[in-house]
């Protein structure tokens, strides 16, 4: 019980710090770097919870592939930082209001989810895990077969994001060279001539 | 005290032997993979390889690693010291801790979680980080170039990594490494999925960055790529990473598609070796197929690479992961029965 203490508040300090450090660091190749290291502590939460399923989604779709993405364009912007850094004290009441309402409507959220009769009726019917099953199948019947219709929605919402975002970058430029594969693979051996060259010779 | 004895300290002590029982093989085992891949590459272009020292070269491993050890580590004044630092320590850490959920025989395995095959899948997606990081804070132009080629070529080959495997599950119904092996006891996964192991496979070449796929590091463009800037331990830490997740993608195959520790038949003189010397077998004929390749095929062009990634292989494992959850829909041979 003590270790799970220790290794909840350990986990929970770290994420924390690592938060505070991606505001706060100088060098914006740093913050992603600490971002990753909240992310890894918020999934090791996932683990001390038994969501283990949780735990490494996140690692897979959030340090593996969105936080690349993130260090990839961070790495290649040639940004002068002291530049960068001259505003920052003029938006912290700004910053600190937002805050403040966030804190304040998840508190309602969460409040109103324990004290609310039908909202703790919903929490008891979703919550319990039958014995013996792990908790990727429990999502998985969830999801698939329980709320399919709300999953094929999200699906539809983030198939036309995706085709929105093509859309919106995707420029035709002109003078570009392309290889056409399908041309490369139709070509024919006539397009090429072998011939055995004698030594010393030549052809 | 006993009780602390009982309770504590045993299990502490007793979880980090089994860990130097892994470790200390993996490291020895990259070790002379190198000397291998040297020997094999060199049998393949009529040369001797390595065979000066020691019986056969069998010490060059050694000789290497000593001379690795005693080079001094320059840090560019350029670089960002601490990043500099890490990315080799990342680099190694990551291909050492994936081999807690690797079952090498019956039960044997560090870690036997229920989430084997996605810890595997995020550790190695992870290995990227590295990478960046090195050609990041190398402060180099080839370093950065070689690292940002890496990124996106590991990015993208992860894509139809992830729906082989999914492939797979599909048939297992577990996410297990152990339920996967389990479930190859009547015919290993390699013969009903073998396009699926094939594009497994060949994404396994690009995630570790090895020929054809070697762009990262391609000499005759970028000298070196991301390690250029590295010297003594911090560039043998990238070496032994690199091997080490050569031996790990190879460990990976063998579960997912070629049995595990499963002998090929389970009839008399098959099954009388134990299951961590079949499992030895296999990722050392996994991992000359690896030396094969490096040994046979030119290096592809980067636009060919990503096209391969993206327009092949995705589409590919897409439509095999609908074929092969339709066929065991129609066919009844869902591994557990739908949820109702």
């Amino acid at each position: 019980m003590i270790v799970e203490a220790l290794a909840f508040y350990m986990f929970a300090f770290i994420a924390v710090a690592a938060g505070v450090l991606v505001i706060s660091s100088k060098n914006p190749v740093h913050s992603v770097l600490f971002l990753i290291l909240a992310f890894f502590n918020a999934a090791g939460l996932f683990v001390l919870m038994g969501a283990e399923f949780l735990a490494m989604i996140l690692v897979v779709v959030y340090v593996g592939a969105v936080a690349v993405l993130f260090m990839f364009v961070v790495m290649m912007l040639d940004i002068n930082f002291t530049q960068m850094r001259s505003g920052f004290l003029q938006y912290l009441p700004l910053g600190a209001l937002i805050g403040l309402i966030l804190l304040a409507e998840m508190v309602v959220v969460a409040g109103g989810w324990q004290s609310i009769s039908a909202g703790a009726q919903m929490a008891k019917a979703v919550a319990p895990i039958a014995e013996g099953t792990t908790n990727t199948h429990a999502l998985g019947g969830l999801i698939y077969t329980h709320n399919v219709y709300l999953f094929q929605a999200a699906g539809m919402i983030l198939l036309v994001a995706m085709i929105g975002a093509i859309v919106l970058t995707h420029r035709r430029r002109d003078g570009v060279k392309k290889q056409r594969i399908a041309d490369q693979n139709a070509r024919g051996t006539d397009t090429v001539e072998t011939r055995k060259v004698e030594v010393g010779k030549g052809i | 005290m006993v009780e602390a004895w009982n309770s504590w300290i045993w299990p502490t002590v007793w979880i980090v032997i089994k860990i130097l029982v892994i470790v200390v093989p993996i490291l020895l085992s990259v070790a002379y993979l190198t000397l291998a891949e040297r020997k094999v590459i060199g049998a393949m272009q009529l040369r001797k390889g390595p065979n000066i020292v020691g019986p056969f070269g069998l010490f060059q491993p050694l000789a290497d690693g000593a001379k690795l050890f005693l080079k001094e580590m320059i840090i560019p004044s350029g670089a960002n010291p601490g990043v500099f630092i890490l990315a080799p320590c990342v680099t190694f850490a990551l291909a050492l801790i994936a081999w807690a959920v690797i079952p090498f025989g019956e039960g044997l395995v560090l870690a036997d979680i229920n989430v084997g095959i996605l810890y595997l899948f995020a550790v190695s997606s992870l290995g990227v980080y590295g990478i960046l990081m090195a050609g990041w804070a190398s402060n180099s132009r080839y370093a950065f170039l070689g690292a940002l080629r890496s990124a996106a070529q590991m990015v993208s080959y992860e894509v139809s990594m992830g729906f082989v495997i999914i492939t797979v599950l599909l048939c297992v119904g577990s996410l297990n490494l152990s339920a996967i092996v389990e479930a190859q006891r009547g015919m290993w996964f390699v013969f009903p999925l073998f396009p699926m192991a094939v594009i497994f496979f060949i994404s396994t070449l690009a995630e570790t960055n090895r020929h054809p796929f070697d762009l990262p590091e391609a000499e005759a463009e970028l000298v070196a790529g991301y390690n250029v800037e590295y010297s003594g331990m911090a560039f043998a830490l990238f070496f032994l990473g690199e091997y080490a997740n050569m031996i790990l993608m190879s460990g990976m195959t063998t579960v997912l598609f070629l049995g595990g520790w499963l002998p090929p038949l389970d009839i008399e003189p098959l099954n009388w070796i134990p299951g961590p010397i079949w499992f030895a077998a296999k990722i050392a004929f996994c991992l000359f197929i690896f030396i094969w390749v490096r040994a046979t095929f030119p290096r592809y062009r980067y636009d060919q690479l990503m096209r391969l990634g993206w327009k092949v292989f995705l589409p590919l494992s897409l439509f095999a992961v609908a074929v092969v959850a339709g066929a065991l829909l129609a066919f009844g041979w869902l591994p557990t029965p739908v949820a109702g």
